[in-house]
């Protein structure tokens, strides 16, 4: 293949997996944004949407039936666990920084060995719901991944509807603006907090249905969906869904073309070290309006 | 903090000390190793409680600093056939440096971006040992064998290989950075650090370069890092990979959110703590995780200000 066709694809893969970074990130970022918890179990929620998605096309037995079920039970389970966690754990110490970092990090182990338990120690395959290939001059490309890039693109439309348009995007706006004062003109903030963490695992829980027919599922596979949407969301700015945006698409286009030139550890050192100098150039990341 | 306190804080600081060196002739072999194994883990902790007890700076990236340490004594001694106390000195040094440097960029920011530059800097340095592991040994590691981890003194040769010595030589090492630690919480610096943490635009307001002290307290925080890396190293006889990774960024924070956030003895507390829920656990079951992330929890819900923060406060309030 030539050059310009490596980079092609590397931008395009790039593209495909910034769009599921973006779904997972914005999940943490709601969280983040409104709860102020940093939620350090947000990746075991993406791997337990994957698991999931791999459990129910099991039972499904055809992969489209299978694929269109887990899109609707994985976030309502892993939304139900959220709002579980958030009323048997997160209420209970207040939402303190410091405590729910720790509590969080309960979470996480306990999520993780429950599925290790459950599920077993192998990765397992998720057939893709749909085969075709899209030609393109030097190649054909999975038409699956493209589907997921526009179903992605479709969440975070759904998203900004529900955050710009509808009653509870406006009671969020509000908790994340000032909660005492929300509460104070009667939003009910405790019930908002519980609904966003909700909302937070279950787009990660999506994203990890997404993900499964392309990756497989393993019960380690949360630890760099984690560490990428913590990178996108503090580079995007807090609580900015356009900081998200913009922050998921420059972070998995780079990584997808700096890997072309460099091995992939190193590629990695790079990106670390790039993503450590824009906060120190922009403490508050690109579109946030004062640091953290 | 109550005049009692305070005054009792010297003599119960030996005792401690005293209890410490007494514990091991009573101590069984296997426990013998695991409380030397944390006082050196307790060491690195006291260096993450300056940074993040006293100074309030949240970084996820100690394990760098730890990890520094660890290398740099390991490969100087391994390699090069240094002394012991000579890669001691090179590990300390080392976690001190890499803490100053790493300090004057991510110290720009703050709160949970400084988190974040932390993590990032700590990920690189942790795929940095593994990029060359033509000498780092990677993930694999390697072992420092018996002959070169002898201390010649005068015409004794202290072996670090016998746990008598390894024992001692960990308590030593802990006396000192603890001893140090309370040290500095009560002097002048420590106050400024203490009053950067609560309110740092107030400091800044009364003529005070926060910055430099933060960048003091994050290179104080390496150097005693470095130290328990370097130890880890010299005593433990293993260098490796894994002590660079996250998973050590997030063991000192849970040690000293468990004892006790900017309380001296929290760090040992919260390390013998951590330590002894993960042993008695993995011989339960073998995902021994889940009972950590469980105890986790119930430790959080019960302390939530860790184990000696909240019975502190709980003291105080019974005897205002």
């Amino acid at each position: 293949m030539s050059f310009e066709a490596h980079l092609f694809l590397a931008v395009l893969e790039g593209t495909v997996s910034a769009f599921v970074l973006a779904v997972t990130a914005l999940g943490l970022s709601l969280v983040f944004g409104v709860m102020r918890v940093v939620n350090v179990a947000h990746g075991e929620l993406f791997m337990l949407g994957a698991v999931v998605a791999w459990w129910v096309a099991q039972q499904a037995g055809d992969p489209l039936l299978g694929f269109l079920l887990a899109l609707i039970v994985a976030p309502l389970l892993v939304g139900g666990i959220a709002i579980a966690a958030d009323w048997m754990v997160l209420k209970r110490i207040d939402y303190d920084p410091e405590a729910t970092i720790v509590a969080t990090i309960g979470l996480l182990y306990i999520i993780q060995q429950s599925t290790l338990i459950l599920f077993g120690p192998d990765a397992r395959a998720v057939e893709a719901p749909v085969y075709f290939r899209v030609q393109f001059p030097w190649f054909g490309y999975s038409g699956y991944k493209l589907i997921v890039a526009g179903l992605s693109a479709g969440l975070l439309l759904a998203t900004w509807f529900l955050l710009a348009r509808t009653q509870l995007g406006l009671y969020m706006r509000a908790t994340q603006y000032d909660a005492e004062t929300a509460q104070a003109f009667g939003v009910p903030v405790r019930r908002v907090y519980a609904a966003v963490f909700a909302l937070g695992g279950g787009l990660a829980a999506v994203a990890g249905v997404l993900v499964v027919p392309i990756q497989q599922a393993h019960y380690l596979m949360g630890h760099d969906p984690l560490l990428l949407s913590f990178i996108v969301v503090i580079i995007g700015g807090l609580g900015s869904l356009r900081g998200t945006l913009v922050a998921a698409f420059v972070i998995g286009i780079s990584d997808g073309v700096i890997s072309i030139f460099f091995s992939p550890t190193l590629a990695k050192i790079l990106a670390m070290l790039l993503v450590a100098l824009v906060l120190v150039v922009r403490p508050g990341g690109l579109f946030g309006a004062k640091p953290a | 903090m109550t005049k009692a306190l305070t005054k009792g804080r010297w003599p119960l600081a030996f005792a401690l000390l005293a209890g410490l060196l007494v514990l091991q002739f009573l101590l069984p072999d296997y426990h013998h190793t695991n409380v030397a194994r944390i006082l050196v883990l307790a060491t690195f902790a006291i260096g993450y409680n300056i940074a993040f007890g006293y100074t309030g700076l949240l970084s996820l990236g100690h394990a760098m600093f730890f990890a520094a340490g660890l290398y740099a004594a390991g490969m100087t001694a391994h390699d090069l056939g240094f002394s012991m106390p000579l890669a001691l000195l090179l590990g300390t040094l080392a976690g001190t440096l890499l803490a100053f440097l790493v300090g004057l960029v991510a110290l720009r920011t703050s709160g949970v971006a400084f988190l974040i530059v932390t993590l990032m800097f700590a990920q690189a340095v942790f795929l940095t040992t593994l990029y060359f592991n033509e000498y780092t040994r990677g993930d694999e590691g390697f072992v420092l064998s018996e002959e070169i981890r002898r201390i010649a003194l005068g015409g004794t040769v202290l072996e670090l290989a016998d746990p008598d010595v390894r024992y001692n030589v960990a308590l030593g090492l802990f006396a000192l950075c603890y001893l140090a630690s309370i040290a500095l919480l009560h002097s002048p610096l420590g106050r400024v650090l203490i009053a950067v943490r609560e309110n740092e635009q107030r400091t800044q307001m009364l003529g005070y370069n926060t910055f430099a002290y933060k960048l003091l307290a994050l290179t104080i925080s390496g150097a005693f890092s470095g130290l328990s890396g370097a130890a880890y190293a010299l005593l433990f006889a293993y260098v490796g990979s894994t002590f660079a990774s996250t998973q050590y960024s997030i063991y000192a924070l849970l040690w000293v959110l468990l004892g006790g956030l900017g309380t001296t003895l929290g760090p040992l507390i919260g390390t013998g703590l951590l330590f002894y829920l993960v042993e008695f656990s993995s011989d339960v079951t073998s995902s021994y995780l889940i009972v950590v992330g469980i105890l986790l929890i119930l430790l959080v819900l019960a302390f939530p200000k860790g184990v000696v923060g909240t019975l502190l406060e709980r003291w105080k309030r019974v005897r205002p």
